[in-house]
């Protein structure tokens, strides 16, 4: 399998980058780490005229806590956020999330931006984004806005990005004080493609829980607390029925059902769990 | 960098396994087809050509990586080592090499390259690494020979005999 034939730019300023985006349009593609679009391109699901390789823009390496958001540039690679020394307390949902990803192998070249540009249904750094509510920052030659998730994913592996715009970076809340997080995954393998995933987010009132895998793009609904009794069982089940989960080679969609209310309850006690670990309530401290 | 067009070779320079390299490339050649083919380092197998069995893996700048999900040209510049880079001289194998062999940890030997490569890094961060963790690494890697056993021992075994060589990093 060898990819056809395409034109290479590697730029080393946003504004080659954008200059060429503007004149390739869709013929041209965004090459980061390469472990999506490599695959396609030697498939020959992608045929591009033009791939324009980011990972020598140094502005685009930028990886900062600022503002309250960890912002994470088109050019870093998911190893680079996997070693911060302090990610799980920057934002635990990503520091769960991450070893996830495909494989050390892997995680050592791709980038999160372009796991959020390619956006697979089955994706953990997509599915990261829309349970925390981040953003995706998106700059063409006119403009740059920043689009949340919940508005950025619009089907299977298709966003709201124009032809001539750059995912820029993403951005994740921090980590909010009396709020817990929680990630787990059902896949066949380590590293596989999941099934089902489920990353959850809970406060004192409320819980969100997002699920990929599923659906055709990740998925949240707001559940609401405490989460114990029934009642979070029939919600969750009709979530479950809402995704319109399908049989595929890997499983049923009724499997992929049970796994929705199962991880998902699951998530959502593991966050309430480490909610109440991180802040201890006022009668339990004193 | 100028665009480089789809038709033509272009110079590619990066250094392999210590030596520095210069050949030509179309824009679409993958990593290991210019290291195999037009440098002639055979050393890197390569298996599914899209990221999955890790055959074909080799060091970037210091990292584990897939050369198949890697463009030529991309690697202008960097440091690449493969499985040739392992053996301290001719007829003498390294630590980790000599490890496989006494531990049986490849029969067909395909894997293996790739196998070696990702562990040599792996271990150089990892100096006593956990079953678990060294299982997880491998996951990254198909062997449809050994079931992995021996390659766990092996590598476990490796990294035992690494440490007492540099007690520092234990």
């Amino acid at each position: 399998m060898k990819p056809a034939a395409f034109d290479y730019l590697r730029a080393e300023t946003m504004d080659e980058v954008l200059e060429a985006l503007r004149q390739g349009g869709s013929d041209a593609r965004i090459l980061a780490g390469g472990q999506s679009l490599m695959p396609m391109l030697s498939m020959r699901l992608a045929r591009p005229s033009l791939l324009i390789d980011v990972m020598h823009v140094k502005s685009l390496q930028r990886l900062s806590e600022a503002g309250g958001r960890l912002t994470v540039g088109a050019g870093v690679r998911q190893s680079r956020v996997e070693h911060l020394a302090d990610l799980a307390r920057l934002q635990p949902l990503l520091a769960a999330a991450i070893p996830w990803i495909g494989h050390m192998q892997t995680r050592n070249s791709g980038t999160l931006c372009g796991s959020v540009a390619h956006a697979d249904p089955s994706a953990e750094i997509p599915l990261v984004l829309l349970a925390l509510e981040g953003s995706v920052h998106l700059r063409s030659r006119k403009r740059h806005r920043a689009i949340v998730a919940e508005q950025f994913f619009t089907g299977m592996m298709a966003t709201a990005r124009a032809d001539d715009e750059l995912i820029e970076a993403i951005s994740f809340p921090l980590a909010r004080p009396d709020t817990g997080y929680a990630f787990r995954e059902v896949g066949r393998r380590h590293g596989d493609f999941a099934i089902a995933a489920c990353a959850a987010v809970v406060g004192r009132t409320a819980a969100r829980l997002a699920v990929g895998g599923v659906a055709d793009m990740p998925t949240a609904r707001a559940f609401p607390l405490p989460a114990d009794g029934t009642a979070l069982d029939d919600a969750l089940n009709a979530f479950a029925w809402e995704l319109n989960a399908r049989d595929d080679l890997h499983a049923t969609a009724r499997y992929r059902r049970e796994l929705v209310r199962r991880l998902g309850r699951q998530v959502i006690e593991d966050a309430v769990r480490h909610r109440d670990a991180l802040t201890p309530r006022k009668e339990e401290a004193a | 960098m100028p665009r480089l067009a789809a038709d033509r070779r272009h110079p590619v320079t990066l250094v392999l396994n210590g030596r520095q390299v210069t050949a030509e490339a179309e824009p679409r050649l993958l990593l290991h087809d210019f290291i195999r083919h037009v440098v002639g380092a055979t050393g890197t197998h390569v298996g599914c050509e899209h990221g999955v069995c890790g055959a074909c893996t080799v060091q970037l700048d210091g990292a584990p990586v897939r050369s198949c999900l890697m463009l030529a040209v991309q690697a202008d510049g960097a440091d690449v080592r493969t499985v040739e880079a392992l053996a301290p001289a001719p007829g003498r194998l390294s630590i980790l090499q000599e490890s496989f062999r006494e531990h049986h940890g490849l029969q067909c030997g395909f894997c293996t390259a790739g196998i070696l490569m990702s562990l040599d890094a792996f271990l150089r961060d990892n100096p006593d690494p956990t079953e678990a963790a060294l299982r997880e690494m491998l996951s990254g890697h198909l062997c449809r020979c050994t079931g992995y056993t021996p390659i766990v021992t092996a590598a476990l075994a490796a990294a035992a005999r690494l440490r007492a060589l540099e007690p520092h990093h234990a």
